[in-house]
């Protein structure tokens, strides 16, 4: 089945490594959950113990399917907007007008900066906006916030 | 103004009486312009010296009440003690007691002491707020101990309302709220002179729209002209006749009346209604059944709390009105304590068309809409109408003509555009006409489109399958609009996108687009195996959430596109935060004012 995508489409993807924040995220979480089902196991029932099965290998699958769908993640700088595609099952694109930025957050968290990675989020006077373009290799995030902090600053608009 | 005078307006509870208003305040002067001038002149200005009363006075109000009125029962028994040559037992009687035991004077001392405290306190409070208006900016300082400092830009006005609350109606003030963006990001100026808050809210309107100063007032100083006591007693009786509104600002003539009838059915006919009666009926059953009446009782509260909630309801949107002016739309409503609020143009974020089930066999609509300040609980309390309703109640001729006032800003920039682009499209624009009165000219071509796009909205309405022009959901999307895909639509509309939804719960949002904030596109595991797509058009946050499902992939990716493009060239077109520039800047070949000036900060 032909996939829903935008007509110009020339994607820039995010950097590779960024799977693995991802999975070290899923993982942490899979592994929280499998702990909190071990108290179950006393209950004298194999049952349980398929749950906590059932739970790792539900992490797992989803970390395999990781690196498609960071791969997925893309985002195109178009003359006026700013346009992000992101999910495999769950397909979303956004178009964000460079006039309708108000700011432009980086943040690091401990995996992302190890490997030398930043998200970008953009806020917008919208909630329900909410752009990020996760895993920018550092520098490139820099010069991405000037970019576009440049271009919004240029078509400002009002609200 | 001298410290005594003051004090008089801010600590006697005898204040509320309108003649005890102090008279040495700089009486309205004659001509409202020179006082408005005095006010707008860029210097600090005090508000109005009731305002302590008016913010904390009730609660000392109270107190005095609950002192008379133990004071009335020990003077009336004493009086009849002399009559009838004996006094009455005092237990009980606190007032009685104090007396008896000769400490009247200790306690009329203490209460002397608190309220002069209290005043004293209001008074300092009252002293310490100011308020400024420079040509761009209004500027907010209070507090006593914890120092506040509020500016806001006057470009970015979101709405101007002066709220009168029943006492200070008495008194003759009125509150100024000029609205930003964000949460709780509202300018008040509590509490003004009545009138002076009419003529301040048509100044600082008129300078958020950039109009040049042709019309302007004269900055000169204010004649410190004084009325008599019997001049003011009178001048406030007839402002309190005038329905607590300025008669020029009657001069819009509302565009809508809502009777009372169609008002108390609207708010009977609603859900919370089908809710009390099914909570009735199941309570009389299980009685029938259990034989217990006392689950009677438990209906009580119910009763009582839904009547309050009823009231409420239908008093707030008494005596509604809503009136087209230069500076935007003007809302009134409420009958003892009335809010009349101004949106100028471009601040509506989406409207909201929409038709609640129970009201259909009538043919009743309500308008929201979605805007970019939101007030806090306490704004929502003090009989606001969670200021998202635009039109409480209508049948489709009010709908049309409340549109027409919210539509023709959207269609006028549609015009607008299409002459400051001449290449753009736009059927039947006046060409080359000498721009004499731009601001006509405009309206003109305004109403042209206004009634093409009229149509289509009220096509949008009660239309279903392609008729007025929408692209509908495919059949297969029967799965997930089981009544509603004939329905399900939507179009675009010169300076607008139409969404029209729900074939039993009829809706229209209508999104400007201008404010269109970010465009989103859709598509989980389900829609993807029917082919189909959802799209969403992000605005400032509010009661409306402009998305609309099940729309063929195709379809919904051309939308996406289209109004992603759209919303750009009509963002780079918008004006609407200088409203007037526009048209004044067209006219002579000048610059309109910077359109961004750096923040003063």
């Amino acid at each position: 089945m032909q996939r829903l995508d935008v007509a110009d489409a020339d994607w820039t993807r995010i950097s590779p490594r960024y799977v693995w924040p991802e999975v070290v995220g899923w993982f942490v979480t899979g592994l929280v959950v499998a702990a909190a089902t071990l108290p179950l196991w006393f209950l004298d029932s194999v049952w349980w113990r398929l749950l906590t099965a059932a739970v790792v290998v539900t992490t797992l699958v989803v970390c395999a399917f990781v690196p498609r769908r960071v791969r997925a993640i893309g985002y195109q700088l178009r003359d006026d907007d700013l346009l992000l595609r992101k999910g495999i099952l769950f397909l979303r694109v956004v178009a964000v007008p460079y006039g309708r930025m108000q700011l432009i957050d980086i943040n690091r968290g401990p995996v992302v900066r190890a490997l030398g990675l930043s998200d970008l989020k953009f806020v917008t006077a919208a909630a329900s906006s909410s752009v990020t373009i996760p895993g920018v290799p550092e520098a490139d995030a820099e010069a991405l916030r000037d970019r576009l902090v440049e271009l919004a600053e240029s078509r400002r608009a009002g609200l | 103004m001298t410290d005594g005078d003051e004090r008089d307006g801010g600590a006697p509870p005898g204040g509320v009486l309108p003649g005890d208003e102090p008279s040495a305040a700089a009486a309205p002067a004659a001509a409202p312009p020179p006082e408005v001038a005095a006010l707008t002149d860029g210097e600090w200005h005090r508000l109005h010296p009731a305002t302590p009363l008016l913010k904390g006075g009730t609660a000392l109000v109270v107190a005095l009440g609950v002192i008379v009125y133990n004071a009335r029962d020990w003077v009336v028994q004493l009086v009849a003690g002399m009559v009838s040559g004996r006094r009455g037992g005092d237990d009980g009687d606190p007032f009685g007691y104090v007396v008896d035991h000769g400490l009247l004077g200790w306690v009329l001392l203490g209460l002397v002491v608190v309220v002069g405290v209290l005043s004293a306190f209001f008074w300092l409070a009252w002293r310490m707020n100011t308020f400024r208006v420079t040509d761009d900016t209004v500027e907010v300082r209070s507090g006593i101990v914890f120092r506040t400092n509020r500016r806001a830009r006057l470009d970015r006005v979101q709405g101007i309302a002066v709220q009168r609350p029943v006492l200070a109606r008495l008194v003759g003030a009125a509150k100024l709220e000029v609205s930003q963006a964000g949460d709780d990001a509202n300018v008040s100026l509590a509490y003004l002179r009545s009138s002076s808050a009419d003529d301040l809210r048509r100044e600082i309107l008129r300078r958020a729209s950039g109009a040049q100063r042709s019309e302007g007032v004269s900055l000169a100083k204010p004649g410190e002209a004084r009325h008599g006591f019997v001049g003011l007693v009178e001048q406030r009786a007839a402002e309190f006749l005038a329905e607590g509104a300025d008669p020029e600002e009657a001069l819009p003539g509302s565009v809508v009346r809502v009777p009372l009838g169609r008002l108390v059915g609207s708010v009977l006919l609603s859900g919370s209604t089908v809710f009390i009666v099914a909570a009735v009926v199941a309570v009389v059953v299980s009685v029938r059944l259990t034989g217990e009446w006392f689950l009677l009782f438990a209906l009580l509260p119910a009763v009582i709390g839904s009547s309050g909630y009823y009231v409420g309801r239908i008093s707030k949107s008494l005596r509604y009105s809503i009136a087209g002016t230069r500076d935007g739309v003007r809302i009134g409503y409420g009958l003892f304590s009335t809010t009349n609020e101004t949106l100028p143009p471009g601040r509506i974020h989406s409207v909201s068309v929409s038709q609640p089930l129970l009201w259909r066999p009538k043919g009743w609509w309500q308008i929201s809409i979605n805007r970019a300040s939101r007030s806090s609980a306490s704004a929502s309390q003090s009989g606001q109408q969670g200021n998202s309703v635009l039109l409480p109640v209508g049948d489709e001729a009010d709908v049309r003509r409340v549109l027409a006032l919210v539509l023709p800003e959207l269609v006028g920039l549609a015009a607008a555009e299409a002459e400051e682009l001449p290449g753009a499209s736009g059927p039947g624009l006046p060409e080359g006409a000498a721009a004499v009165d731009v601001v006509d000219e405009l309206h003109d071509a305004a109403d042209g489109h206004a009634s093409h796009t009229l149509r289509l909205v009220e096509d949008g309405l009660t239309s279903r399958g392609s008729e007025g022009g929408f692209t509908t959901s495919p059949r297969r999307a029967a799965v997930l609009r089981w009544f509603s895909w004939r329905r399900n639509g939507f179009r675009s509309a010169p300076g607008a996108l139409l969404l029209r939804t729900g074939a039993i719960w009829r809706q229209l949002v209508i999104v400007p687009l201008p404010r269109v904030q970010s465009v989103g596109l859709h598509q989980g595991p389900l829609l993807r195996r029917l082919r189909l797509a959802s799209v969403h058009l992000h605005t400032v946050s509010g009661p409306i959430t402009a998305r609309i499902g099940a729309l063929d992939e195709r379809d919904a990716l051309e939308f996406f596109t289209r109004a992603s493009h759209d919303a750009v060239e009509a963002a780079r077109a918008d004006r609407t935060h200088r409203w007037l520039a526009t048209a004044a800047a067209s006219a002579p070949p000048a610059h309109p004012t910077p359109d961004r000036e750096d923040d003063p900060r």
